[in-house]
């Protein structure tokens, strides 16, 4: 056998030395800029809130009303966080979000890929999806609150709206975009339709889904909250943050909105956070640097 | 020795051994476009792609390689004509005839392993401890024994292309299409590659097909050089290129080599003005910028 020359493999980098968890967590120059940046925000926040307490009334900003400072709403929430209610109107909302979502994600991600795939289908679906498309999650409201039985219903069909139509256009978009020379590879090696759809197509869609994940949970959050504070309100409400916030504008407690307004925060945070973990678990080949 | 236990035990599936198939490309026509507004990028195009050799085609960027590579692959269909493989007309895409794409093609969502295993495993003709081997031999053969479970993204260049190779010669095709295989990797790089891609050619003369735009390549590379007209396509001239192998860098400063050169050139630079006159300014302006060099 003749020798092949072997050209080096130049230019790939070493791994790095092994650090514990901790160390590299206190290492992390990005967490601690994130850490400061919250801390100064709230810094600037408390001297703004308390500006006229601190220097009197004559140099108030005119036409700025009273927003309570970080230190009041931080004492409002230790008071609510040992209560039930509290965490019941996480739970309703969290529950609303996730089922919406959910069925979102379940009739989004396999019409996305058929619109994608199938001319026919496209041609037929298509047009009414586009045309549905543009009109708000919350413009669907009164016609879901007296189409659905349930308020519930009603919310939870509002909320799937906010994510479905990202998720698929996100869908679509991504499987429309496949490297051809990819599916051309394939081809050339012997791949059956069901080969390219689920060894080429899928996973090339799968960074699209993602990210049409990530925008769609983050319309729900803002969909759901505001489905809570129209439907939810009297007696009948089914509680949930947006109806935290709702009964406490009512009830005039400023700290208790502000505190509302951060879980919601939070809970969006978290749930982004979630999908990213996702992301990266599903697609190890994009985590590579 | 294992390889040719191996890649016999392959081509028996096949009937047929590397280096003795033949490509014919009969007065093939190809247009883009609709009725009355149709661009003819293949006109009436006959060549042929001989046994065992390697067979470069150059022409100006924007001639329609790229449609020809297609056609062969059996990615699209002619408009007319026909094309040959050991006399039996091609219908689609097949693992009789591999191509090795521009840039890399290699699956970003497969490791190196799994991107060279793909083809078998998907027709399932071999399996288990026979693939394994085989893999193992090629990536080897490649170099990147250390790098089988790295993705696409963690490879440089030129070891994307030599993993993009070994995908390739797993299948044992027929004819290799190499689509400017080299283009895009940094000048050094590039020259690794292009001896490579000859240590291994010269070691199995399977049937070749290489396109580029570089005149330098084809004449270090080519067994024939095929010269391409501006688009439609057209065979403009065949050279023979009759440099000794195994070949190595100092041949391109021959007296031949220079001569091959400057026949070629005098054609690309005719063909670039072609276009140029026929008002697309860019594809001049690239075809100038390439005759210079």
């Amino acid at each position: 056998m003749t020798d092949i020359v072997q050209p080096n493999n130049a230019g790939v980098q070493a791994a790095p030395k092994k650090r514990s968890r901790l160390q590299k967590l206190a290492q992390n120059e990005s967490l601690w800029r994130g850490i400061t940046a919250i801390a100064v925000f709230l810094l600037i926040w408390e001297i703004g809130a308390r500006w006229d307490e601190w220097f009197g009334k004559e140099w108030m900003i005119p036409g700025v009303g009273l927003i309570p400072p970080p230190s009041d709403v931080f004492a409002a929430w230790l008071k609510v966080l040992p209560k039930p209610g509290y965490w019941d109107s996480w739970y309703q909302s969290f529950k609303r979000v996730l089922s919406g979502f959910l069925v979102a994600m379940i009739v989004g991600i396999p019409f996305g890929l058929a619109l994608a795939v199938n001319k026919y289908f496209r041609d037929v679906f298509f047009p009414p999806f586009e045309i549905l498309r543009p009109i708000p999650p919350l413009a669907w409201v009164p016609a879901s609150l007296i189409f659905w039985p349930t308020n519930e219903m009603s919310i939870a069909f509002v909320t799937f709206l906010g994510a479905f139509f990202t998720i698929v256009i996100n869908v679509l978009g991504g499987a429309r975009t496949i490297d051809v020379r990819y599916l051309r590879a394939a081809q050339s090696m012997g791949a059956s339709q069901w080969d390219l759809f689920s060894k080429i197509i899928l996973p090339g869609t799968l960074p699209s889904i993602f990210t049409g994940a990530a925008v769609g949970m983050g319309i729900t959050w803002e969909v759901v909250l505001a489905a809570e504070m129209i439907s939810g309100g009297g007696t009948q409400g089914g509680g949930g943050l947006g109806f935290f916030i709702w009964n406490s504008y009512m009830g005039g407690s400023l700290e208790q909105i502000v505190v509302g307004m951060i879980s919601i925060g939070i809970a969006g945070y978290l749930s982004s956070s979630a999908i990213r973990l996702l992301g990266d678990w599903f697609m190890p080949w994009r985590r590579l640097f | 020795m294992a390889q040719d236990t191996i890649d016999a035990e392959i081509s028996g599936t096949q009937g047929d051994t590397p280096g003795q198939s033949k490509v014919e490309i009969r007065q093939v026509s190809k247009a883009y476009g609709d009725e009355w507004a149709s661009e003819s990028v293949i006109e009436s195009l006959s060549v042929e792609i001989m046994p065992g050799e390697l067979t470069v085609i150059v022409g100006p960027s924007g001639c329609g390689k790229s449609t020809l590579v297609n056609l062969i692959a059996g990615f699209e269909k002619p408009d007319s004509g026909e094309i040959l493989l050991d006399g039996s007309k091609v219908k689609g895409p097949a693992r009789d005839r591999m191509v090795v794409f521009q840039e890399t093609a290699l699956i970003p969502w497969q490791t190196t392993y799994q991107n060279i295993v793909f083809g078998p495993k998907l027709r399932g003709d071999l399996k288990g401890k026979a693939l394994r081997s085989e893999a193992e031999r090629l990536l080897d053969k490649v170099g990147l024994g250390e790098f089988k479970n790295k993705y696409p993204l963690q490879l440089s260049g030129g070891m994307q292309r030599r993993a993009e190779l070994a995908r390739a010669l797993i299948n044992n095709p027929r004819i290799m299409i190499m689509d400017e295989p080299f283009r895009g990797l940094d000048a050094m790089s590039r020259g690794l590659m292009q001896e490579f891609f000859l240590r291994l050619f010269e070691e199995n003369r399977r049937t070749n097909l290489f396109v580029t735009s570089e005149i330098d390549e084809a004449i270090f590379l080519a067994d024939r050089i095929i010269v391409l007209s501006n688009r439609p396509a057209q065979v403009r001239k065949v050279i023979e290129v009759n440099l000794p192998r195994p070949r190595d860098y100092k041949m391109l400063s021959s007296e031949e080599a220079y001569a091959i050169k400057r026949d070629a050139m005098e054609i690309l630079h005719e063909e670039a003005m072609k276009s140029f006159k026929s008002g697309t300014k860019s594809d001049f302006a690239e075809a100038y910028a390439k005759s210079g060099q």
